[in-house]
């Protein structure tokens, strides 16, 4: 395996793509008795409309979660209940981009590993069992929708996009769902749980060159073809709707405001975007601005505030927000704070101890094995060394969180999501 | 791993664990004070305030610009129920100084700023400021008014306000809303300097840093502590489940209702509770989500939680307002099941090896070790993850039958949506 160092930052990566096309990266922990395994693939929520065999396929919202259930069956009954057996804790994620199965576990790793590899490439579906799982996954549905976070934040999507799949939840709708069957779930399987479409990253004490040999044994020889992906024409940097607002169960109102950003560039470059927008994000509104400072002490803030800058297949954005009794004073204080931000610039002293603060923040996050992981496959599939950001910093200079700032925190790129209070009388839905 | 526990100063405890392998340092530092319903709100108040500045840095600005340059330090504020008791304090980590340019030290400086909030906080004639005391007071209500968004969390709450409404255990960590409404600045400030002087302080750390230097770096960063007759920690009482358990019903808009049962345990056996429980309800694994979840659909989630220092289990599951009594009898005859002895081997060899994996792996994560080490610290319990281990590993099925036989039901709350 390729042995690449990171004396910056105390970290060390094996990497080696097999024969069949699947990378497989080992990141090794001396001293740890969790070992965490992650086998992803390029396949999320926004995947909906693909090519296969020539044709284009349009499938039902919610398709990769839905299939994201239906992997852990298998001939034999359960995967789950085979690595729990091991004391192993599986689990699985579905993004809007890409699909995570993964366990920790202490004891037993490689017949974990085994048993994570075939039941993620071997697929075993029937009618009932499909039937079976709407209600389960309709149940899940019915539960984030009661949620007031996540409905502030499918409405803002949806008031941000006209065209992009990034609209629609990543588990679908009751409805959408009820189209889903089991072929329908053999094709997006056959498409994308190819190895060239997957990436296979251990965290741990283990021997990495058992990893490779496991990963030869237990899955396919060969890939299927690279597929193409529609994920909905390309977009204006205009939101659709400024403004949208709902109510539900909630003690006071949360809001988001969200401002679109030009999509990602690919390879290296993407992860400066990412670092520069963060950055920027939290320059202008983190913990240690002086606008949040200011809110807070207003009390039109709390500890719920925060933003993020998020980067999705072909689209980009920001979002800020938490609970505030007034959201729009919020955002207008936002939008004034940029404007002057834009103007005066920041203090160098600012600047520098943010840009610390954040470097401290990443060298932190290497302690998760599972932010380590899911870094290293995102990296993987958009053509990104995760562990180069100490080189991204150094390059850095104020100008490029400005223009940033200047780019897209502006009222023509903004939408704004409002959930309120049920109780009050504003409301009426 | 190599781990002490020392009093450095009078009843202020250092809990220090050696390990090279994380990228940060952790420290912390918690008052263990007895939870009451009189002082729970005060108490949960007050390191949110002490938070907002010390002396040397009075306001966010300048504390976060501290902490920024400190490469990001991290120093939280928390309020925990252990047991019955209160644990408030802060918790904070830094990255190693391996990973900056030369040679600065960043511990030292990060104990400083957390002895310095919690013993130097800003203050102007003998009280904290004014504002500092309403704004946090004003979120301190909002968080206790929003447990209400999450159903799930409410429907656990309430079951336990319920089930325990006589005892400590009953009180929310948080307190509640009528004692946080009627909290002064005076009253406050009164009882932080009597809970710093009069509870025992637990210091934790866990991290590169030699034993010597840690305990220098806490002692200079606590020299201003003030000490008087500490209140010695109290147990957490037993009670039996009443003859016929008590059923509550409650209702709010919601889709999806949600089914909380409580129950207590009779038997002092912790190891073969703990077993007992991971196959009744509390892994993956486990009877409730296999077949309440799993084979029946009835629930999206349903999962059981024992709190051994207090010997309750509660159920926590999410179902369709309609399967009430279906998922009430269900959740019951998986209990029936461990009663009985009616378990595969798998399911008792999987639930050892989760707890084990589990117990291993406290020593894995800065958090987890400090959360394990204060929960046995504040209830009283002395054993190691790797002592519960041994102790899980000698337990027979006959231990996990007798001691699952003394789990009674005591209380059922079920929050329902409103009828159409």
């Amino acid at each position: 395996m390729e042995r690449i160092s990171y004396p910056r930052i105390g970290e060390t990566a094996f990497w080696q793509t097999l024969d069949n096309g699947l990378p497989v990266c080992v990141v090794p922990r001396k001293g740890f008795e969790r070992k965490y395994a992650l086998f992803a693939t390029r396949y999320g929520g926004m995947d909906m409309r693909f090519e296969k065999d020539g044709q284009w396929l349009d499938t039902p919202a919610g398709i990769a979660h839905y299939l994201e259930h239906k992997m852990f069956d298998t001939a034999e009954g359960n995967a789950l209940q085979e690595l729990a057996k091991n004391g192993a804790e599986p689990n699985a994620f579905t993004s809007n981009a890409i699909t995570v199965y993964y366990f920790d576990s202490t004891d037993h790793f490689y017949e974990n590993l085994e048993i994570l590899l075939s039941f993620v490439s071997v697929p075993y579906f029937t009618e009932e069992s499909v039937a079976k799982e709407q209600g389960i996954i309709a149940q899940e549905i019915g539960m984030i929708e009661d949620n007031p976070e996540w409905q502030v934040y499918k409405q803002l999507m949806q008031a941000l996009y006209e065209k992009s799949s990034a609209r629609e939840s990543v588990a679908g709708s009751v409805e959408s769902i009820s189209h889903i069957t089991a072929q329908t779930l053999y094709d997006c399987h056959g498409a994308f749980y190819t190895p060239s479409n997957m990436c296979l990253v251990v965290v741990g004490d283990v021997d990495e060159e058992k990893v490779v040999q496991l990963a030869r044994k237990v899955l396919p020889k060969t890939s299927g073809p690279a597929i193409a992906r529609d994920y909905g024409q390309e977009e204006s940097l205009v939101p659709v709707t400024k403004e949208t607002r709902c109510c539900m169960e909630v003690s006071m109102p949360t809001f988001l405001a969200g401002f679109k950003c030009p999509p990602a560039p690919k390879g290296q470059e993407q992860m400066r975007y990412q670092i520069i927008g963060d950055l920027a994000c939290d320059m202008l509104l983190g913990e240690s601005s002086s606008l949040f400072a200011r809110l807070y002490g207003e009390g039109l803030v709390n500890g719920t505030f925060g933003s993020s800058f998020d980067l999705l297949p072909g689209v980009a954005y920001v979002y800020v927000g938490g609970d505030s009794k007034e959201p729009e004073t919020v955002v207008q204080a936002i939008l004034d704070e940029a404007r002057r931000v834009i103007r005066e610039g920041f203090d160098p002293d600012y600047y520098q101890r943010v840009l610390r603060a954040n470097f401290g923040t990443a060298i932190k996050g290497l302690n998760s094995f599972e932010g380590v992981a899911v870094s290293m496959a995102e990296g993987c599939f958009d053509g990104y060394d995760p562990c180069r950001f100490p080189e991204v910093y150094d390059s850095l200079t104020q100008q490029d969180l400005l223009d940033f700032i200047r780019e897209n925190i502006c009222e023509s790129r903004m939408a704004l999501s409002v959930i309120e209070p049920k109780e009050d009388s504003s409301c009426k839905s | 791993m190599k781990q002490n526990r020392t009093e450095i100063l009078p009843n202020v405890f250092l809990t220090y664990l050696a390990a090279k392998k994380f990228k940060t340092g952790y420290l912390s530092a918690q008052f263990v004070t007895p939870l009451r319903r009189e002082t729970a709100s005060m108490n949960a108040l007050l390191p949110a305030v002490l938070h907002r500045g010390s002396m040397g840095y009075p306001d966010m600005e300048q504390l976060s610009a501290a902490m920024d340059r400190l490469y990001g330090a991290q120093i939280d504020y928390t309020v925990r129920k252990k047991g019955e008791t209160q644990c408030v304090g802060f918790v904070a980590s830094v990255i190693d100084d391996s990973f900056v340019p030369r040679d600065e030290r960043l511990l030292e400086p990060t104990a400083a700023l957390l002895g310095e909030l919690l013993l130097d906080p800003v203050t102007r004639g003998g009280r904290f400021l004014n504002e500092y005391v309403d704004s946090e007071k004003n979120h301190l209500i909002d968080t206790i008014r929003s447990i209400r968004n999450d159903k799930r969390d409410w429907a656990n709450l309430r079951l336990i306000q319920e089930m325990c409404a006589d005892e400590p255990y009953g009180i929310y960590c948080l307190g509640d809303e009528e004692s946080a409404q009627k909290i002064n600045n005076r009253k406050l400030y009164e009882q932080s300097r009597e809970m710093m002087r009069t509870s025992r302080l637990e210091l934790f750390y866990y991290g590169s840093a030699e034993e010597q230097r840690v305990t220098d770096a806490l002692l200079s960063a606590f020299s201003l502590l003030s000490r008087g007759v500490v209140e010695p920690i109290p147990l957490p009482c037993r009670r039996t489940a009443p003859e016929k358990p008590r059923i509550i019903t409650e209702e709010m808009d919601v889709t999806q209702g949600k089914l909380s049962m409580g129950f207590r345990c009779g038997s002092g056996d912790v190891p073969a509770l703990i077993l007992a429980n991971l196959m009744f309800g509390g892994s993956s694994n486990s009877k409730l989500f296999l077949n309440v979840r799993e084979k029946l659909s009835l629930c999206y989630y349903a999962s059981s939680q024992y709190a051994r220092s207090k010997g309750i289990l509660t159920v926590s599951s999410g179902i369709e307002t309609k399967d009430y009594d279906r998922a009430c009898h269900e959740i019951l005859r998986q209990l029936q099941a461990v009663q009985e002895g009616q378990w595969e081997d798998w399911e008792l060899s999987g639930a050892r090896s989760t707890m084990l994996s589990a117990l291993r792996a406290v020593q894995d994560g800065q958090g987890a070790a400090e959360n394990w080490y204060l929960g046995q610290n504040a209830t009283g319990q002395t054993e190691t993850p790797e002592e519960l281990a041994c102790q899980i590993q000698q337990v027979t099925p006959e231990r996990i039958r007798e001691a699952a036989q003394s789990i009674q039901l005591d209380t059922v709350y079920f929050l329902k949506g409103k009828d159409e």
